[in-house]
């Protein structure tokens, strides 16, 4: 039976009412109209629908919305904007990292979290740490580029 | 002077092009944004054209209510067509303003700055001012490109799809819009024996059960909904089922032996040596075109008028199939190009418009917005075809070709709607029942050919014949992707060429230019080889291989040569690719290398790791588990040297490097195993097989 769901969102919050068992990923893109991240396949294994949970990234399109409440997501939407852009979205259009840019919301908030956790970071380390994120058009060292640099940055601080 | 391109001759006018709008440059083209970045090249050109700022330039998508019809976005045709069509539409405004306001004020030659001509006193005359009847007939006298043209501008369209806030079709939300989904039969050839629909029916937010033939699909008012009341539909279906496909294990068999058409495609010189110094066989499975997302569409029937929404590659090919299938006029049916994810290739984008336009006609006045999933994507969308092909040569004395025999079999690679004689949108197959469905064409060779794109050597070869057989069932549903035949023909041209030189004892890039004429191709295969220190082996190990690829793109196009380092230990492992590329004119050089090293990514993931995998009913690799595609510890450095050429056209530059890439990783490989690699992908399998 439908529900009604407290959401912190991107700071902000929102009540929804859906099933239990509902992905994170429908209640963002359709109830919610954060359409940031992206649906890729179901089943957690492309990356496309990563949000960040207190700052670790999930797959929402297999994250049923009754785990959701009380935790802090953040989706691409909520890390910057045109205004006030977060470094790795600068540092993404710097580097040109993306073709079609379908992956480009999972890949932004993936690789911002791993920078905040980890600052100090390898090339082959970036690699490891986004095997998780597919790309399709082959933009993958333009990706690795963008992130080594706002690594560099954020250890220069 | 160079001709009129020709979607100019077929869409002459300069204002269905461009036109000023309240300081604005409203641009159409009938190219679309496939992610390939040419909506931005197209712009830099309107912008370089009329002398204004880019930031003026707004390109609109591509619509068939009022874009010029420039067919499809495919072939690497975009800036050679379009790009020149617009060039020329702009000189002529340009022409057209530097005309009147030199009249008006008396001057002669006046300079046009961001779209304004200032007088001496003080008056301005703009684009925004000037009458349409002041631009000239389009003519083929070009100014000289003004600087925004040959500078890596910055892609248009990044910082919205960087922010989220860039529309992609799958993100479109309509007002009243409800969600469709399709349950696609669980074996090729199935058939939809009985369908209970009374626990679908019953689930609250389901709006319609669409039955027509064997197709089946629902209609709800949320998109959770619709996903779990398919699979409660599924549950209901009851199909009969019978084994159709080939056996996976012995494909290029299958290829070799099914009924097919043959075509001499080229017949030149003497005909073929009984005893060719040189027999190779090489084959690559079926390929998925693999998108990160899937399928998209959304679609609405009112008052017997149809509007479409498609990331198809055509929106006028896509309209007049859908006019045919609902027998109704093309005028009553709109079509307009929405961008979805990346495009490699006819894919699932115009089935998905057949989809939705089905279930929406049982909900007139409500559009229904339809996704596929992943399993339905990675199994339901058009193929790249499966290939073998066989290359005969023969050498003289100096262990240089004198003859070359090029045979190949395959599906055809044009499934595209609306073409002549091709199989219509899938959901038209399902609703006929129709399992032996037409199988798929061949472009002519003169356009680029399909199977044998590439077939013809570009080295210097007396005697030569390219023959294709075209085979005359479709197990699996085959269509053009990115390089079509050009994957395995250069793969297998450039394994033979470094067989030959082998043979001859010559260094395979010095025996390349010894059989090249053509300054281009010399130029690109010099540029490849000095960048990478071809020769020097910087690796000493013994895994490590080292090999070279070349080919000019449809043998008219881009030039391309690469080399591959890789070491082969239970796999193999690309650690670099360099490559070289002339497209001509470069419009955008960061646009540009990112096409090739995009290009040379894709071809090293299918070329050492994806084919698609089926049994005796249905294909099986429906998920990223079971058709892997490269991750980012698998990607190696890459370079990439253009070659530019300011003073020639511009040439596509999004399929010219998949060739070469594949061609210098297996002869890599063959460096370092001593043995050729004649099936791909290059897995531990095929090795063992070929060693």
């Amino acid at each position: 039976m439908p529900d009604t769901f407290s959401l912190r969102i991107n700071g902000v919050a929102h009540q929804v009412d859906c099933e239990p068992a509902t992905p994170l990923l429908y209640v963002l893109r359709n109830d919610l109209g954060l359409t940031a991240a992206k649906f890729g396949c179901g089943l957690g294994l492309c990356g496309a629908c990563n949000v960040l949970l207190d700052g670790h990234p999930v797959h929402s399109c297999d994250t049923p919305v009754w785990s959701v409440v009380d935790k802090d997501i953040t989706t691409l939407e909520g890390l910057g904007d045109e205004a006030n852009p977060h470094p790795m979205q600068s540092a993404f259009i710097a580097e040109q990292a993306l073709q079609c840019g379908y992956c480009t919301a999972g890949m932004i908030v993936t690789a911002a979290a791993l920078v905040d956790r980890t600052p100090d970071i390898t090339d082959a380390d970036v690699r490891t740490e986004l095997a998780g994120n597919l790309c399709r058009c082959g933009v993958h060292n333009r990706i690795v580029r963008a992130v080594l640099s706002v690594a560099a940055e954020s250890t220069a601080r | 002077m160079a001709d009129l391109s020709p979607s100019l001759t077929a869409n002459p006018h300069p204002d269905m092009w461009i036109s000023p709008v309240a300081g604005l440059i409203h641009v159409r083209t009938g190219k679309v944004e496939l992610g390939q970045g040419v909506l931005t090249a197209l712009a830099q050109i309107v912008a370089d054209g009329l002398r204004v700022r880019i930031e003026r330039v707004r390109m609109i998508a591509a619509s068939t209510d009022g874009s010029p019809d420039e067919g499809y976005t495919a072939g690497s045709l975009s800036i050679q067509h379009s790009g020149a069509a617009l060039r020329a539409v702009a000189a002529a405004w340009h022409a057209g303003l530097m005309g009147a306001a030199g009249l008006a004020f008396g001057v002669d030659a006046p300079r046009v700055e961001d779209g304004t001509v200032t007088a001496p006193d003080g008056r301005t005359m703009t684009y925004w001012d000037l009458p349409p009847a002041a631009v000239p007939t389009v003519g083929t006298a070009l100014p000289a490109a003004s600087g925004v043209v040959g500078t890596s501008v910055g892609r248009l369209d990044i910082p919205g799809r960087v922010f989220g806030t860039r529309r992609y079709i799958q993100d479109l939300r309509l007002p009243g819009q409800l969600f469709g989904r399709v349950v696609r039969p669980p074996s090729r050839g199935a058939r939809l024996l009985n369908v209970d629909e009374t626990r679908v029916r019953a689930v609250p937010g389901v709006v319609e059960v669409v039955r027509d033939g064997d197709f089946i699909g629902l209609v709800a008012e949320r998109e959770d909904v619709a996903m779990q009341a398919v699979d409660l539909l599924a549950a209901g279906c009851t199909w009969k089922q019978e084994p159709s496909l080939p056996d996976q294990h012995e494909l290029a068999d299958y290829l070799r032996t099914a009924p097919a058409e043959r075509t001499v495609l080229v017949d030149q010189g003497r005909s073929a040596d009984v005893r060719p110094s040189v027999v190779a066989s090489f084959s690559r499975p079926y390929l998925a075109h693999a998108s990160i997302g899937t399928a998209c569409a959304i679609a609405e029937w009112q008052a017997g008028r149809l509007r479409v929404w498609s990331h198809s590659q055509g929106v006028y090919q896509l309209r007049a199939e859908l006019a045919r299938w609902f027998d109704v006029e093309p005028s009553r049916v709109t079509v307009t190009h929405v961008e979805g994810a990346g495009c490699y290739g006819h894919n699932g984008a115009d089935d998905a418009a057949g989809d939705a336009a089905l279930l929406a006609a049982a909900v007139p006045g409500r559009p229904v917005h339809l996704v596929w999933s992943r399993q339905d994507e990675l199994g339901w969308a058009p193929f790249g075809p499966a290939m073998a092909v066989t290359v005969r040569v023969t050498v003289d004395d100096a262990g240089l070709p004198v003859h070359w025999a090029q045979e190949i079999w395959s599906n055809g690679h044009s499934g595209r709607p609306s073409s002549a004689g091709n199989p219509p949108l899938l959901a038209a197959i399902h609703q006929a029942g129709d399992a032996d469905s037409i199988p798929s064409t061949e472009p002519p060779l003169n356009r680029g050919g399909g199977s044998a794109r590439n077939a013809v050597p570009g080295y210097r070869v007396p005697n030569l014949q390219v023959v294709s057989n075209r085979l005359a069932t479709m197990p699996l549903r085959t269509s053009a992707l990115r390089s079509l035949g050009a994957h395995l023909n250069v793969y297998a041209i450039e394994a033979v060429m470094d067989q030959l030189a082998a043979d001859a004892g010559v260094d395979p890039v010095a025996y390349r230019l010894d059989l090249l004429d053509d300054p281009r191709g010399r130029a690109v295969i010099e540029a490849a080889a000095s960048a990478a220190n071809w020769g020097s082996r910087s690796s000493s190990s013994e895994e490590a291989g080292r090999g070279f690829g070349y080919a000019r793109y449809k043998n008219s196009s881009a030039y391309c040569a690469v080399v591959a380092d890789v070491e082969v230990t239970s796999r193999v492992v690309v650690t670099r690719l360099t490559l070289a590329v002339d497209v001509g004119l470069t419009v955008n050089p960061d646009g540009v290398r990112n096409q090739i090293e995009g290009g040379a990514i894709q071809a090293l993931s299918w070329t050492t790791t994806e084919q698609v995998r089926f049994d005796a009913h249905d294909v099986t690799s429906r998920t990223w588990e079971g058709y892997p595609i490269v991750a980012f510890p698998d990607v190696p450095p890459i370079e990439t040297v253009i070659v530019d050429r300011p003073d020639l056209p511009s040439l596509g530059a999004g399929e010219a490097s998949l060739g070469p890439t594949a061609a210098a990783i297996g002869n890599a490989v063959r460096d370092a195993l001593g043995a050729q690699i004649h099936d791909l992908p290059l897995t531990a399998e095929n090795l063992m097989r070929s060693l």
